[in-house]
């Protein structure tokens, strides 16, 4: 399917998507990360009033949006593609939904783009567990607030704490079974991830990085 | 390790070249764009700010009508944020990728045609905008 609806020269047309109320003025971020075949837009497109969208960012290898076109020349810029949807939650705060791949060598550049999102969906295939170890190690070294999603594709039906166990998971981490594809089982996820952020912020004021007693972990330095 | 099917590539330079295990969406934006149009685009300045001012979620709305003799984009712009409308979506819409679209913006902002709604930093950890959150998602 192709993504992208119209051509520059088109984008001003009616467009088949409801534009957002005259009153939107927060928007707000979720992204949801998963290995290649893990479900991510299909969560997003099950749950967003618009058909997803991508895009992309062409960023440094330190992991700096690039806004200057020169340097794409040069061998330091990367570009990375994802997906979106949004959901309108009432007149003023919109949410936008971002599918990431997890994968280790694109993570630095999702953690800028990402950065001051409301938490994290790690949405697993349990025939894949092991895609998932990097996204949760990262998003725990950073305090975001995330939920492991299991998405039921029929693959072996492990017991949830086998799932914990092979992830390795916190104990306050919460995990969900969904079907990405069903509207209402996406919902699920959502709200989990909400009720587990404000759970965590509730417990504990500190700024995101500094919860749990956990030393924050310095972003590690590339090459440049 | 068959990981790397459907990764973002990571081709400097050239977005043609080498594209071909892409994932298989094509029409990315930008990716069949040279860098020269981009550059074109721009008036090749390089980064619009140090800090750049627009998040991905930052909404933005236009504040005048599409001016004869402007730059077609930027006309597109003023068109899509009739109503608000979120950096990225602009992006996705324009097919540009992020960065050029802030370049855009920026020059509309500064020329006063467009206004930019930040998200609001402290909402992430504010239990009572989660609260709100909570009640959109339930209302779904």
């Amino acid at each position: 399917m192709d993504s992208a609806t119209s051509d520059p020269a088109a984008a001003g047309d009616p467009a088949p998507r409801p534009p957002l109320r005259a009153s939107a003025d927060n928007g707000l971020k979720i992204v949801v990360v998963g290995g290649f075949g893990a479900g991510k837009t299909t969560l997003v497109r099950s749950v967003s009033e618009i058909r997803p969208l991508s895009t992309e960012e062409t960023m440094t290898r330190a992991g700096e949006a690039l806004d200057d076109v020169s340097a794409v020349r040069d061998k330091n810029a990367t570009t990375v593609a994802f997906d979106f949807g949004r959901i309108t939650l009432d007149a003023h705060n919109v949410l936008y939904l971002f599918g990431a791949p997890g994968q280790e060598r694109f993570w630095f550049l999702w953690e800028r783009l990402f950065a001051g999102a409301l938490g994290a969906v790690v949405l697993v295939d349990t025939r894949r567990l092991d895609d998932s170890w990097y996204a949760i190690d990262r998003l725990e070294q950073h305090g975001t607030p995330f939920v492991v999603a299991r998405n039921d594709f029929g693959g072996p039906d492990f017991a949830p704490g086998a799932i914990r166990e092979a992830l390795d998971l916190d104990p306050d981490v919460p995990l969900v079974n969904c079907d990405a594809r069903t509207r209402s089982s996406s919902k699920r996820v959502l709200i989990a991830l909400v009720e587990h952020a404000k759970h965590r912020y509730r417990n504990s004021r500190p700024g995101p990085r500094s919860y749990d007693g956990q030393v924050p972990v310095r972003q590690e330095e590339l090459p440049l | 390790m068959n990981r790397t099917a459907g990764q973002p590539t990571g081709q400097p330079g050239n977005g043609r070249g080498g594209s071909g295990g892409s994932g298989g969406s094509g029409n990315r934006p930008g990716r069949d764009d040279s860098p020269d149009r981009l550059y074109t685009l721009t008036g090749g300045r390089s980064r619009s700010a140090p800090d750049s001012p627009f998040d991905l979620v930052t909404l933005v709305v236009a504040e005048s009508d599409p001016a004869p003799g402007m730059q077609s984009e930027h006309a597109a712009i003023l068109r899509l944020t009739e109503r608000p409308m979120a950096v990225v979506e602009v992006a996705a819409m324009l097919r540009l990728p992020v960065g050029i679209t802030r370049v855009l913006l920026s020059d509309l902002l500064a020329a006063g045609r467009v206004s930019a709604r930040h998200p609001r930093r402290t909402a992430v950890t504010d239990p009572d905008i989660l609260e709100q959150v909570l009640v959109g998602l339930r209302n779904l």
